[in-house]
């Protein structure tokens, strides 16, 4: 369990998909003008990565590897396999969410089809493969992975919402102040490296 | 008369006129993909560590926004509209599997450097936003065009990015030390007349860098370049 534990803050703090990783940026900048939407697009991306990196990890060891069901390395297929699991997961995830809260339905809106093309959903799929996790390591570090984005685009939504008030100057208003405050959200990041997850 | 009129259409899908030199040349300044539409940040921050990174990523980006252009428009009158996601998805797939195995075959160590980014350009959604905007839309040779376009754009941006880091990062050009103590054009090493008090600044290598580094690219096309893209809002 400590193992499990200790993933989920190294993958959250230490090595944010975000801000380490610059993962999921088209997407984290694009719709962090506000908190609201943020708040939406980061539990959305939670939900879909705690959900595909099992799947993703059952396909690549029972499928993909050499001793899975087929006997043969097909490691080449996994690039076209995990995107269209992917794809149908959200699709599902949407169908599901709309039938059962449409509350939690309104409020995601746009951003669950939108999660397909979040490269952090790819990434930490590719991530969990180099990273030779378990099954359960890999839920725990997709759920990492999910809250850390989650926390990096609530924190730049708040930023850029406070931001709008101040003398930007006029070329770097709006995008180009949405990179700086970033690449100074992940200098205070880098501080985070210093912990020991192994403490907790 | 048949004939004639069969002969003038193959020319008209493949001139290249002034629409077409605008398909190509939009995206490097008042179209750029990733300081005015903000696509395909993602890749564009990662790989720019290394200039020879960069550029191999660049042709990669190029031959996929390209070839996925061009099939998705000869496929678009036979897409469904309720699986088109999954339909181009499977398109980029296939062909970034082409580019991860002969990138594989061709260079196994800038391939390990790359790592998942490879694989991440399916999901780079300067293809994604090009195949919806685009190829959806139009005829194949435009697509075409459109893709080596943003492609171009994307590149060039990348390049320049990857040039400032590596070179106040490393102090080297692609690979070759150029500032700092001991450069390549010093015949003594301990030598140092031009540049030579210049130390590595680490920051470069690292994430926040590439994040500054944009910005400021940003500030300078939009502030100095291209006035027209101030942001208003």
């Amino acid at each position: 369990m400590g193992e499990l534990i200790n993933i989920f803050i190294k993958s959250a703090f230490i090595e944010n998909l975000a801000l380490a990783y610059f993962l999921g940026m088209c997407s984290y900048l694009a719709v962090s003008k506000s908190v609201k939407t943020a708040f939406g697009l980061g539990l959305a991306v939670i939900f879909v990565l705690g959900i595909t990196m099992p799947i993703n990890w059952m396909i690549s060891t029972f499928l993909l590897s050499e001793t899975g069901l087929f006997g043969i390395d097909l490691t080449f297929l996994r690039l076209i396999l995990f995107i269209a699991v992917i794809a149908s997961m959200v699709q599902l995830v949407e169908m599901v969410i709309e039938k059962y809260s449409p509350s939690l339905y309104n409020s995601l809106g746009i951003f669950l089809p939108l999660i397909t093309v979040n490269c952090a959903i790819l990434g930490g799929s590719l991530f969990m493969v180099a990273k030779e996790y378990n099954f359960a390591e890999s839920v725990a570090f997709g759920l990492g992975g999910g809250f850390g984005w989650f926390l990096a685009i609530i924190g730049i939504a708040a930023i850029r919402e406070k931001i709008r008030y101040s003398a930007v100057p006029p070329g770097l208003r709006g995008l180009g102040m949405a990179f700086i405050l970033t690449g100074l959200m992940g200098m205070a990041f880098m501080s985070l490296m210093g912990i020991d997850p192994a403490a907790f | 008369m048949a004939e004639v009129k069969v002969a003038e259409k193959k020319e008209s899908a493949f001139q290249f006129g002034k629409k077409e030199r605008k398909l190509l040349i939009d995206p490097l300044n008042d179209n750029n993909p990733i300081t005015v539409q903000v696509l395909g940040i993602c890749s564009a921050l990662a790989v720019t560590t290394l200039m020879d990174k960069a550029i191999v990523m660049a042709i990669a980006v190029i031959f996929v926004l390209a070839l996925s252009n061009l099939f998705t428009s000869l496929l678009r009158a036979y897409i469904p509209k309720q699986v088109r996601m999954i339909v181009q998805l499977v398109i980029i797939a296939t062909l970034v599997t082409v580019v991860e195995l002969a990138l594989k075959a061709i260079d196994y160590n800038i391939y390990k450097e790359l790592s998942v980014f490879i694989g991440l350009i399916i999901t780079n959604c300067i293809i994604m936003g090009r195949l919806e905007a685009f190829a959806m839309g139009n005829s194949p040779w435009k697509s075409f065009l459109d893709g080596i376009g943003n492609g171009l754009g994307y590149g060039i941006i990348l390049i320049i990015v990857a040039f400032i880091r590596e070179l106040f990062g490393k102090g080297t050009v692609l690979g070759a030390k150029v500032i700092g103590p001991n450069a390549d054009y010093l015949i003594n090493t301990s030598d140092s007349w031009l540049f030579g008090w210049y130390a590595n600044n680490n920051l470069m290598v690292l994430f926040p860098s590439a994040m500054f580094v944009i910005g400021v690219l940003i500030w300078i096309h939009r502030g100095i370049i291209n006035k027209s893209l101030v942001d208003v809002s």
